[in-house]
């Protein structure tokens, strides 16, 4: 059996356990409402074009996000900075068609570049100073959503008005959240191509086709490149990627680089939908700690990542059904049980590869010394094998 | 100079829950567990805490309870259930050798959700604050002193005066005697450094673990109970982070405990000056800008710690072992 597919198969029963569990907690809280409730949060995703729509919406950010975080996984770097990161580059992005009436492309650029610096210091920090990285970027989370929520509250136009906030476009009182696209600048939003009419949604754009090819491209770098090789060599054995004559250094921050981009550019095409607009809140935003279970989910594999967070935008999509009866966090007690059962995937893989092989003793036995017995060819190391173990 | 006992009663309310959710991080790590998951260990700690604060309300206002006594029952439930959720943490790393961010970084996902759910269930639907009843506190009252409110004496010692803080002095001497001055301490350690030369010796690693897990799970617990109520403003089902800052605490105390405490006292007297910036005379104050007392002064503590972290870098010192999952047969 392919090691693909056991991996697949151990987030799918991580996945039935978690929403077992759910179900169970739904029964514990109210179990008159417990099963119709839990039947049309299953459904609700699919129940109408509009709600699909929302799923596509809410999944390209997400597949963001879980790029961000796989990608730095891929180099044995965990980058829980993937909020900030996010935070930076919607602001970005919005300060880029907002104040300088920039077109889409110009804005989503932006928001890459932001994101990009706001993973350097991490990475810089880490490979300079060796400081950890999950500190640097939780601190840099704060740090960002602080300064996006300052600019935000203060920079003016030549009228000496918040050029940011909706009382410099229209008369509005709103003063905690950014002007909408729709009058400040529609050339900014995401084209939709006849999409919206396709799924009769406001929400439908083309973000969730960037964000599907963003993902293929990091696969085919991860997986097709040199650089690619480089850094996941790091990610396997620092040390030995040193002795290989691969510079460790430059690899961490670059990974961190490329991650803070993807999450940035998260930031971008969601925010850039035009049917959001940035909230001053004093909250870190979930969309880059949602990435984190998209990236587990998908045991940090690029193209995983877009199944994963079209399931993880599909059940938040269902969630919102659950409410009033249920509080909507339902959903993120489903999505943690899976994320703590995808933590010892390992285990699983070997239960299963157990199960399946029950002829194979030795299941551990190392990929590269198995020889095809039909053909006399050398036995070779498989890099697509090697990579999951 | 009112503002200076201001100050310093917050610097130290505010360091008390950094200093026992630091230590508590330190005893998971000294013993190779890296517990990430501090921050959601915090919040079930607070969210249990502030339930017993609830359930006890009655008792204590009917007189049949002494209020410091119900105190000392809420913080005590606080820790046990702090321990109760850092098994799970515990059982994934050490029994299932599963990997220790991923584990943690589920169970902070879990707490704050949790958190949610059980207020709903507790409160009703849509009830999600929790309020700490005002019998929390030590007053001079207590002491059988009258002082005249809002005098310096009054405001050094009794404005955020609670039962967490001298437990934590308590603790804190605990903690260090415990870690330094005990067989047990030592074991601990060495499980954090070597676990194979330690096992080689006769000792348990699976068992020296999970009390340093579960250790952190006390300390935690109570450190987000004490959060919680230095914050003030009820229970909201998070700790805004501090469990994190905590970790970087850690670190910057460079797993120990002194070094932690003076951390801790340091980190906090900057989110205090930060608090009270516009009180204090010679702070600049940006008047031409808005939001300073909401999003500049606060990034003030963040953006220390970062520095510090770099500039102290060279002298930080990680237990060998942590973070790497106990094989008896690896050398």
């Amino acid at each position: 059996m392919k090691k693909g597919l056991i991996s697949v198969l151990s987030s799918v029963i991580s996945i039935l356990i978690g929403l077992i569990f759910g179900l169970l907690l739904l029964l514990a809280v109210n179990p008159a409402q417990a099963f119709p409730k839990f039947g049309e949060m299953l459904v609700a995703g699919f129940s109408s074009s509009a709600k699909f729509a929302k799923v596509l919406y809410q999944a390209a950010p997400l597949i963001m996000t879980g790029l961000s975080v796989a990608f730095a996984f891929k180099t044995g770097l965990f980058n829980i900075g993937a909020s900030g990161q996010y935070t930076v580059g919607a602001f970005c992005a919005l300060a880029c068609g907002i104040i300088f009436q920039m077109p889409w492309w110009v804005c989503l650029l932006a928001s890459i570049v932001a994101g990009a610096i706001w993973g350097f210091f991490p990475g810089l920090f880490k490979s300079l100073f060796n400081v950890n990285e999950v500190i640097t970027s939780i601190m840099f989370n704060w740090i960002g959503m602080m300064l996006v929520n300052l600019l935000c509250m203060n920079l003016k136009n030549a009228a000496g008005k918040n050029v940011m906030l909706p009382t410099a476009w229209v008369s509005s009182p709103i003063k905690d959240r950014t002007a909408a696209l729709s009058y400040a600048n529609p050339k900014a939003m995401i084209p939709k191509m006849g999409l919206d009419k396709l799924l009769d949604s406001n929400f439908m754009n083309i973000s969730i086709f960037i964000a599907i090819i963003v993902a293929v491209i990091m696969w085919v770098i991860l997986n097709r490149t040199t650089f690619g090789y480089e850094l996941k060599a790091c990610g396997f054995n620092k040390n030995a990627s040193i002795y290989a004559g691969i510079n460790a250094k430059r690899n961490i921050v670059l990974s961190m680089v490329i991650a803070g981009a993807l999450a940035g550019l998260g930031g971008g095409i969601y925010y850039l939908a035009g049917t959001a607009e940035y909230t001053i809140q004093k909250l870190l935003l979930p969309m880059g700690f949602n990435g984190i279970s998209v990236a587990l989910l998908a045991t940090s594999n690029p193209i995983g990542t877009i199944f994963s967070a079209l399931f993880i935008s599909y059940i938040q999509v269902g969630g919102e059904s659950l409410q009033p009866v249920f509080a909507k966090e339902m959903i993120d007690i489903i999505i943690a049980v899976i994320i703590y059962l995808s933590a010892f995937a390992l285990l699983t893989k070997t239960v299963i590869s157990r199960f399946v092989h029950l002829d194979k003793s030795n299941v551990n036995a190392e990929p590269a010394l198995t020889v095809s017995p039909k053909t006399d060819e050398k036995p070779t190391l498989k890099e697509s094998e090697g990579e999951k173990a | 100079m009112i503002v200076l006992a201001d100050v310093i009663s917050s610097t130290i309310v505010f360091a008390v829950p950094l200093l026992l959710v630091a230590m508590g991080g330190m005893f998971s790590e000294r013993s190779g567990i890296i517990n990430i998951a501090l921050e959601g260990i915090m919040i079930i700690g607070a969210l249990m805490g502030c339930l017993m604060m609830r359930w006890l309300d009655p008792l204590v206002m009917n007189g049949q309870l002494g209020p410091q006594l119900a105190m000392l029952i809420a913080t005590l439930f606080a820790g046990a259930c702090g321990v109760v959720f850092s098994v799970l943490l515990a059982f994934a790393s050490i029994n299932l050798k599963a990997d220790q961010t991923i584990g943690g970084t589920a169970l902070n996902m879990l707490a704050p959700a949790l958190a949610i759910v059980l207020t709903w269930v507790v409160q009703g639907q849509g009830q999600t604050t929790i309020l700490i009843p005002t019998w929390s506190r030590i007053t001079e009252a207590n002491f059988g002193l009258t002082l005249e409110k809002g005098s310096f004496i009054q405001a050094l010692l009794f404005k955020n005066f609670y039962l967490t803080t001298i437990l934590t002095v308590v603790l804190f001497a605990a903690a260090v005697i415990l870690m330094y001055k005990t067989k047990f301490g030592l074991r601990l350690r060495s499980c954090g450094e070597h676990p194979q030369a330690a096992a080689s010796v006769g000792i348990n690693v699976f068992k020296m673990r999970y009390a340093g897990v579960l250790i952190s799970g006390f300390l935690g617990g109570i450190g987000g109970l004490a959060f919680t109520l230095a914050a003030g403003s009820g229970f909201q089902s998070s700790v805004a982070g501090y469990g994190f800052l905590a970790l970087a605490v850690m670190i910057f105390g460079n797993w120990k405990p002194w070094s932690i405490l003076g951390a801790s006292l340091f980190f906090a007297l900057f989110k205090v000056i930060g608090a009270y910036a516009s009180s204090i005379p010679f702070m600049p104050k940006f008047k031409e800008l808005e939001g300073v007392s909401s999003y500049l002064w606060p990034m003030l503590p963040y953006i220390i710690t970062m520095i510090l972290l770099v500039l102290t870098s060279k002298k930080s010192r990680a237990p060998k072992a942590e973070g790497i999952p106990y094989d008896k047969g690896m050398r």
